[in-house]
């Protein structure tokens, strides 16, 4: 008789858990994304780290950078994490208009960002300090350029995203891709604090 | 005592079941403004200590830079991107430590073996340096 209790209980445990998992993959699944573009960025600060001192006789960082830009910039991104935040908890509440308005707001703060990292490649190759001028450069231009072309595309996602939402509502599916689009937004601002502390402010050091 | 102990229990469990139930989805108002309170503070300080020429030692600006950095990776792991060792049964934190392990072998080799190439090479002088292609 106990021995049949136990079989009856344990078979519904373990759909149960089944359930759990898949229903949870898209997230861990996603993190792993994440961790391997970590590692990306990882070989590019490893590669600043070995070549950022070799200038060429060229301009050095404390030459070239503007700290006042940097900072700008910084908090632009800072501001649209919390600004994704705030869509995050309003996409809990299911209020559709609200979201999109967090979003809306997160886009002009990412575009922003872009905006002013253009403006600054844009001056440093106008004034001959382009990627070809030293190994420095190079390496400079690849990482930033690399985490800008990340934050684009984030853009371009969010943009869809907002579209997706507008047009169908938060439904779940919609929910999972803005919970993801919060991760990667996130993560981008994680890699941020390592390029303004490691690049910009170190490098202006010296 | 024996009807307080069960209670205690019962509050602990609520308790922690709420918790984690929360953390694994999003976070609260609160949790998202503490971070961000936090992020400014840890933004701003390193900025002021450079822009401002605060210490006089380049390398001990450099460390509070590079460790305030570092706080503030942590801070944004767990209230932006909501990290528990629970989280996904606890696998997102396997991925997060298998990766810093990586990345820890990938930077400090790097910087070892270069430095170490770097250090064979023939000193170039001021006037070698010019004239490079």
């Amino acid at each position: 008789m106990s021995n049949t209790k136990i079989d009856t209980s344990e078979k519904p445990q373990f759909f149960l858990e089944e359930d759990h998992h898949v229903e949870s993959s898209t997230n861990l699944g996603f993190w792993l994304y994440l961790m391997s573009d970590c590692l990306i960025f990882a070989v590019l600060f490893a590669t600043y780290a070995v070549v950022g001192r070799n200038y060429a006789a060229g301009p050095s960082p404390a030459d070239l950078f503007e700290l006042p830009l940097v900072a700008v910039n910084t908090a632009m991104l800072l501001l649209s994490s919390i600004t994704y935040g705030f869509a995050m908890l309003q996409m809990e509440r299911n209020a559709k208009a609200e979201t999109l308005f967090w979003l809306a707001i997160t886009g002009v703060f990412g575009a922003v960002f872009i905006g002013l990292e253009i403006y600054e490649f844009v001056n440093l190759i106008h004034e001959g300090a382009g990627p070809q001028r030293s190994a420095f450069l190079s390496a400079f231009f690849t990482l930033v350029g690399t985490h800008g072309l990340h934050v684009t595309f984030g853009i371009i996602w969010l943009i869809t995203l907002m579209v997706q939402v507008s047009m169908h509502g938060l439904i779940a599916e919609n929910k999972r891709r803005l919970m993801c689009l919060s991760m990667f937004w996130h993560f981008l601002d994680v890699v941020w604090i390592g390029v303004f502390s490691f690049v910009y402010l170190i490098g202006v050091v010296g | 005592m024996t009807a307080q102990a069960p209670s205690h229990e019962d509050a602990h469990e609520a308790h922690h079941g709420h918790s984690h139930g929360h953390e694994a989805g999003h976070g609260s108002f609160k949790s998202y403004m503490t971070g961000f309170v936090l992020s400014v503070i840890l933004t701003a300080i390193p900025f002021w200590l450079v822009m401002a020429d605060v210490l006089d030692s380049k390398a001990a600006t450099a460390a509070a830079v590079m460790i305030i950095g570092a706080v503030q990776i942590v801070v944004h792991m767990i209230y932006f991107l909501h990290m528990n060792t629970k989280s996904e049964g606890g696998w997102t934190i396997m991925a997060l430590i298998f990766t810093l392990v990586i990345v820890v072998i990938a930077l400090s080799g790097s910087l070892w073996v270069m430095h170490h190439l770097n250090a064979n090479m023939m000193t170039m002088s001021p006037e070698m340096m010019k004239n490079l292609p």
